[in-house]
């Protein structure tokens, strides 16, 4: 592929993050200041005080506040983001409902931060996971250069007339929003075109076609909601589609997710987020030793895309699933491996399952964790037993 | 403008005909006169949070709204259209749209005293020009009369009921008018269904203002209070000239009276027919009512020394 990026940069991920919205030029951006999202408003309030953008910046005086905003711009046919991360995004909970409820194309980073209590503010995925339900789209990023492209891929999605709904960026909190990273940025009449102009078939600002936005529904709610599920389903080939036309620009593949050496993987580890890096080291570490050891990245968690990922696992033995949350169900593990595990309800071949939930509230995933694990794994591939489902890596007990 | 009824009763209605508020409802008709104020040459976009004119008037498929109408949750009409309003002022600079709109809110007392203090607050604060009017029915009458920050002491609700411990609400209100007066914005204004003409004034002045402005306007509620349906008006009448509701205003800081009771009313005249208040008239409770009157007096001589007018 030649080189077709403009600038290539060394910053954190939340200035990528602010970088992307200078770019995409928003109509209004609604935000609240939280750890370790702060960067991302400060940054995009520089831009928009030096007047490098159309932007109308609205600060609230809440998260909450900051959603209701949005839902209010987006309704009026305004291109609205915000950003959020941990108890933030908690305190927009029915709101989040309402955004996607509403079908309300929109453009959220969310960068990835513990719940409370007790009180934490490093990274795990417990805040966005809890809005996993939300109707909302979200996609996973692995480091600063993803979560800059995913936001403007977001853009794309979210507006899509098969689509509308909202979309959430996830990045994790101080390791990728905190870190400098190498970013490849896009010239910015290029990521003007690729995202357009926001083209709202209903506004409330057109005198000759007042909406009733959020009416009062009682018989029609459960058709609504059926709509909402078939717009999610929807995504997968829209995500990507824009993944196809995103590469033109700049280079890089996204799709539904990555994977590595599943071609002819004997056992395969999922991941999210920034913990990816390390466990791809591992993996290819393993590889070079001639062990068919596999991986694939999740990108998009909601829509989940479950036959695609049936699909890439057919003939894998065992699949390890790496959460950096969990479900408080009792045991049951994380979230990404009670839906990996359900999507292969169905299949005659199912491959032994195990589950590794991993750094909550920042605890680091090192090279040493993740060498132990695939020691466990490889061990539980060769017997075809696990003698624990649920593994809480790097847990002190 | 013109306050003439000749003039007024031309102008289209933004609320039409056809919802199902309650008939002796006093929130349609402050609407409906608060939209009189509304300038001719303007585009509206009305919010409101959850409440009884939110589901009365928006029934899918249908919509007793003559302009866009947005509503999103309860305790955040402010920030909602705070929104809205910060997109036309983006859209506009950039040359997307070309009307001129306003935009108004109408949130009960549940929604504006109590779960949308802080979204109000936050939007008078940051200077979105709206026009945000509280229609107060002192409880919280979609849910079923419960007691809300704008509750007289005294009242019964089906959540601060009477009983052999209880004479039924034992606080007083919060003076909501008084907190938003705190922010210092343009115009602020208490008002009542029973003055039309002060009403319809009141509203040319806050759709004028430059940035945010506020009615407070009595709507009374039949259901809860506990009175016959006709006389809606007759009690918000009451209110008035008991100075138990003072109409006034506050123009870019400026204390107006805007109505002085001829002869002030003893308190009672405006409780008596409500039956929300019936237990107070028991012998046992002759000391609350007592009380009820000494904090109308009070409240009463504190705006009238703020307005220039004390004695």
């Amino acid at each position: 592929m030649a080189v077709i990026n403009s600038k290539t940069v060394a910053i954190v991920g939340n200035e990528a993050v602010a970088e992307a919205m200078r770019q995409i030029n928003p109509d209004v951006v609604a935000a609240y200041p939280i750890t370790p999202q702060t960067d991302i408003v400060q940054a995009f309030s520089a831009i928009a005080a030096d007047g490098l953008v159309d932007t109308e910046l609205v600060n609230v005086e809440s998260e909450h506040s900051a959603m209701s905003a949005c839902i209010g711009a987006a309704s009026s046919g305004a291109r609205v983001m915000t950003a959020t991360c941990s108890q933030g995004l908690g305190l927009m909970w029915e709101l989040l409902y309402i955004a996607s409820g509403l079908r309300l194309p929109m453009v959220m980073p969310n960068v990835n931060r513990s719940l409370s209590a007790p009180i934490n503010i490093h990274c795990d995925h417990s805040d966005s996971m809890g809005a996993r339900d939300s109707g909302w789209i979200q996609l996973f990023s692995e480091n600063a250069q993803e979560a800059y492209d995913n936001i403007i891929q977001a853009v794309r999605i979210s507006e899509h007339p098969d689509v509308y709904l909202p979309v959430m960026v996830l990045m994790d909190g101080f390791i990728i929003s905190h870190a400098v990273d190498r970013v490849d940025l896009i010239d910015d009449e290029k990521v003007k075109n690729f995202v357009g102009e926001r083209n709202a078939p209903f506004t409330m600002l057109d005198p000759n076609n007042p909406v009733c936005v959020g009416p009062f529904v009682h018989s029609y709610y459960f058709e609504f909601k059926r709509q909402q599920e078939e717009a999610m389903a929807n995504a997968l080939p829209v995500i990507k589609n824009v993944s196809d036309e995103f590469e033109k620009i700049s280079g890089r593949t996204y799709g539904l997710f990555e994977t590595l050496g599943m071609e002819d993987a004997e056992f395969a580890v999922i991941a999210q987020g920034s913990g990816a890096g390390t466990i791809r080291h591992q993996v290819e570490c393993l590889r070079s030793n001639g062990i068919r050891a596999g991986m694939i990245k999740l990108r998009s968690f909601r829509p989940f895309p479950a036959e695609e990922l049936i699909k890439a696992l057919s003939g894998v033995k065992t699949v390890a699933v790496f959460d950096r949350s969990t479900t408080f169900a009792g045991g049951m593990g994380g979230p990404v491996f009670n839906e990996l595990r359900s999507s292969f309800y169905e299949q005659e071949a199912k491959p032994l399952m195990v589950n590794y939930v991993y750094g909550l509230g920042g605890r680091d995933l090192s090279v040493e964790l993740v060498k132990k694990a695939m020691e466990e794994i490889l061990e539980m591939n060769s017997s075809g037993k696990a003698e624990q489902k649920i593994n809480y890596l790097g847990l002190r007990e | 403008m013109s306050t003439k009824l000749k003039d007024l009763v031309k102008k289209e209605d933004v609320l039409t005909s056809g919802h199902r508020l309650c008939a002796g409802c006093g929130a349609p008709v402050a609407v409906r006169q608060i939209l009189m104020g509304a300038p001719d040459d303007v585009e509206l976009v009305v919010a409101n949070p959850t409440g009884c004119l939110e589901v009365s008037t928006t029934i899918y498929p249908y919509s007793s709204w003559n302009a866009s109408y947005i509503h999103c949750a309860f305790e955040n009409v402010a920030s909602t259209l705070s929104g809205s309003e910060a997109a036309y002022r983006s859209l506009k600079k950039q040359g997307k749209i070309k009307d001129d709109y306003r935009f108004v809110a109408f949130g009960g007392d549940g929604g504006t005293y109590d779960i949308g203090l802080q979204a109000l607050s936050g939007a008078l604060e940051r200077g979105h020009r709206m026009v945000y009017v509280c229609y107060n029915n002192e409880a919280y009458m979609n849910t079923g009369i419960q007691r809300s920050g704008a509750t007289m002491k005294g009242a019964w609700t089906s959540t601060s009921p009477h009983g052999k411990d209880s004479y039924g609400k034992t606080e007083n209100r919060k003076d909501l008018t008084g907190i938003v007066a705190a922010h210092n914005i343009p115009y602020v204004a208490q008002a009542s269904i029973s003055n039309w003409r002060d009403v319809v004034k009141k509203a040319q002045k806050a759709f004028a203002a430059d940035g945010p402005s506020f009615i407070n306007i009595l709507a009374p509620c039949h259901r809860g209070w506990r009175y016959p349906m006709e006389e809606t008006i007759e009690l918000a009448r009451l209110a008035v000239q008991t100075c138990v509701w003072p109409l006034y205003e506050i123009e870019n800081g400026k204390w107006n009276l805007t109505t002085k009771p001829k002869e002030k009313k003893p308190v009672e005249e405006y409780l008596k027919p409500q039956g929300r208040f019936a237990h107070l008239f028991k012998d046992e409770n002759r000391e609350v009512l007592k009380s009820i009157q000494e904090y109308v007096d009070k409240d009463w001589e504190r705006i009238k020394r703020l307005c220039g007018e004390a004695e």
